[in-house]
């Protein structure tokens, strides 16, 4: 069995968010870290690897330094890396990005292709489904079991109140939650053998049935209008008491908010 | 493609168990301002099958007309007969806005759509308003008038960006549940019911549900609740939950959480505040134990009023907290419901 795992390499919004002194967010700052839901993914991928036996090749669009997401996937135990990168594809939105991805893919096999529900930075969940949609393949989101059947894969597919066990013939495109697994970590061999292997790099040119039309910021249907980090309502009042006097602090506040 | 034949704000009106869903009615209220803003009308678009009845509701909730795709291939939400649903009414009718719920539905029907009509799609968005494109006029291109201006949330609610789809349509969005408001619903109004079907021929991209399972039914959705009494892992266990519970019931408030209490398996995924779960925004909001992480706030900050408990006085979430109390929650919250029973019974 062949998988596919799409990552990105994203600002770690959740531990190290930094500030500019005018309040303004400190991007180059920010640590970065492959996306928690692609990790997932990609854990889902190598325990199907672990059960079944299969490639697993992991494709990044981004700047040459996202190499990095694809040195750790591999140390993970991810087969192969591929690096999707030139200038004329940045700034792209996910119709852009999700085109770019499917050109790439098409020159891999697969059974199964892999991605994260949504990006920290982005939070959109879009890139997966659209990526299908070129591809001509089913989808499914919000995956949070995973099992080979046969030619045919098995998922849980997560709604709000419920989940639907459904059942795709391969090849088929999976969104995973990062409520999915717990991903492993990078072993020191794994370390050592992803940095001696070779990352492939395409560009542009190596994309397959793509048009320049649906790509990068030109080729991108939406556009910023305005851009601009929020600002946050003010903090209230800190109080340090004794719980006694706490509870009559919150007590006394309810009442002239006629809470009760 | 000429952009002058798209006319018209459209909406997909989900329903799940052939009950529509809350979002559907929230994106008509939306809708209706923008049809009102654009000289248009308001079409909602109701997939499923047997749903044709459901067309009146959404009528009296601003529905012009309601385009009905019916089809046994239909009956619960698979991405493929949806989006071709979906998809066939865009391309037949061809509308101007096209609104879906930023619902687990939505997320997955929006993108693959949007995809297959080659256009774009603005996930997640909390306003919507008509305006111009560039927002001020640059020389040397042309300014758009009219436009769908769509802001959302991005870089885990950090900032905050407005989209345009200037020159694809549909300008189609995601809009998240809990955000836009309702209209009173008109008794008796009836809208112009359309019946259209594209025919649906299973093929490769039809997956199969084998079963469906339905969670346990928690009786309150929190984005209803007008008291939430929220706990994070601060609380320390489920069972201490009860603490919480407690308090909850004193003011006739239902509990959420954070999404640490979920991932730990403490509570289920239906009761999580924040990016990646709901967002609340009730009278009070009560944060026990919950540090205040960033995708926590993004989805309580618009609450009327945030109480914040917490031992540790540099938790972010007292930078959002209207009340903060720097404490120990086992002391304070058994003792804090206490005195609310009691102040609560002295008033009647």
């Amino acid at each position: 069995m062949k998988i596919v795992v799409c990552v990105k390499q994203v600002p770690d919004t959740a531990g190290g968010v930094k500030f500019n002194p005018d309040g303004t967010l400190d991007r180059g700052a920010m640590l970065t870290i492959m996306n928690p839901d692609d990790k997932a993914g990609l854990e889902a991928a190598l325990r199907l690897k672990d059960q079944y036996g299969a490639e697993v090749t992991v494709v990044t669009m981004g700047l040459p330094k996202a190499e990095e997401v694809l040195r750790e996937a591999m140390a993970m135990g991810a087969d192969k890396g591929v690096l999707v990168t030139d200038r004329v594809l940045g700034g792209a939105d996910t119709w852009a990005t999700s085109t770019t991805l499917a050109g790439a893919i098409r020159n891999l096999e697969y059974d199964l292709i892999i991605t994260g529900r949504q990006a920290i930075d982005g939070d959109t969940a879009q890139v997966g489904p659209q990526i299908s949609e070129h591809l001509d393949i089913p989808v499914i989101s919000y995956a949070q079991d995973i099992k080979i059947e046969g030619d045919s894969v098995v998922v849980e597919r997560q709604y709000e109140d419920r989940y639907h066990v459904v059942k795709a013939k391969m090849p088929c495109l999976i969104t995973a939650l990062s409520e999915l697994n717990e991903p492993r970590y990078m072993t020191p061999g794994g370390i050592f053998d992803a940095y001696k292997q070779e990352i492939t790099v395409w560009g542009r040119a190596d994309l397959k049935d793509v048009d320049d039309a649906n790509l990068g910021l030109k080729g991108s249907p939406t556009k910023i209008a305005k851009a601009s980090d929020k600002v946050r309502k003010g903090a209230g009042e800190k109080v340090s008491l004794d719980p006694d006097e706490s509870v009559s602090y919150i007590v006394d506040k309810l009442k002239v908010k006629h809470v009760i | 493609m000429n952009l002058e034949e798209y006319k018209g704000v459209y909406v997909f009106a989900q329903q799940v168990d052939n009950e529509i869903s809350s979002i559907a009615f929230e994106l008509l209220g939306k809708a209706k301002d923008l049809a009102k803003d654009l000289d248009t009308d308001v079409t909602a678009v109701l997939i499923g099958s047997g749903v044709k009845g459901l067309a009146d509701q959404l009528a009296e909730y601003g529905a012009d007309r309601v385009i009905v795709v019916d089809d046994p291939e239909l009956k619960d939400y698979r991405t493929e007969p949806y989006a071709h649903a979906l998809a066939s009414v865009i391309n037949e009718y061809k509308p101007e806005i096209m609104l879906v719920g930023a619902t687990a539905i939505g997320r997955d029907l929006g993108p693959r759509v949007s995809a297959r009509v080659a256009t774009g799609l603005t996930a997640d968005c909390t306003v919507l308003e008509i305006g111009d494109f560039p927002l001020q006029a640059v020389p040397g291109q042309e300014q758009l008038h009219k436009q769908l201006l769509m802001t959302r949330p991005a870089f885990g609610g950090n900032t905050i960006a407005t989209i345009a789809c200037p020159y694809n349509r549909p300008q189609m969005a995601t809009v998240r549940a809990g955000v836009m408001q309702k209209i009173d619903p008109i008794k008796g109004a009836k809208a112009n019911v359309v019946e259209f079907n594209p025919g649906f021929t299973p093929d490769n991209k039809y997956v199969e549900i084998l079963d469906i399972v339905k969670s346990v039914a928690e009786t309150v959705d929190i984005m209803d609740a007008k008291i939430l009494v929220s706990g994070g892992r601060g609380v320390g266990s489920p069972e201490n939950f009860k603490i919480l519970e407690d308090l909850a019931e004193v003011l006739g408030g239902t509990v959420s959480c954070s999404r640490a209490v979920v991932d730990s398996g403490w509570k289920p995924k239906d009761l999580q505040v924040g990016q990646t779960g709901k967002t609340v925004r009730p009278n009070v909001y009560f944060a026990i134990g919950i540090s205040g992480a960033i995708q926590h706030v993004a989805g309580m900050e618009e609450s009327d009023i945030i109480v914040a408990i917490n031992k540790d006085a540099d938790a972010p979430i007292f930078d959002v907290a209207d009340y903060g109390v720097v404490g120990d929650l086992n002391k304070i919250v058994p003792k804090l419901t206490e005195a609310l029973k009691a102040e609560i019974a002295a008033a009647k």
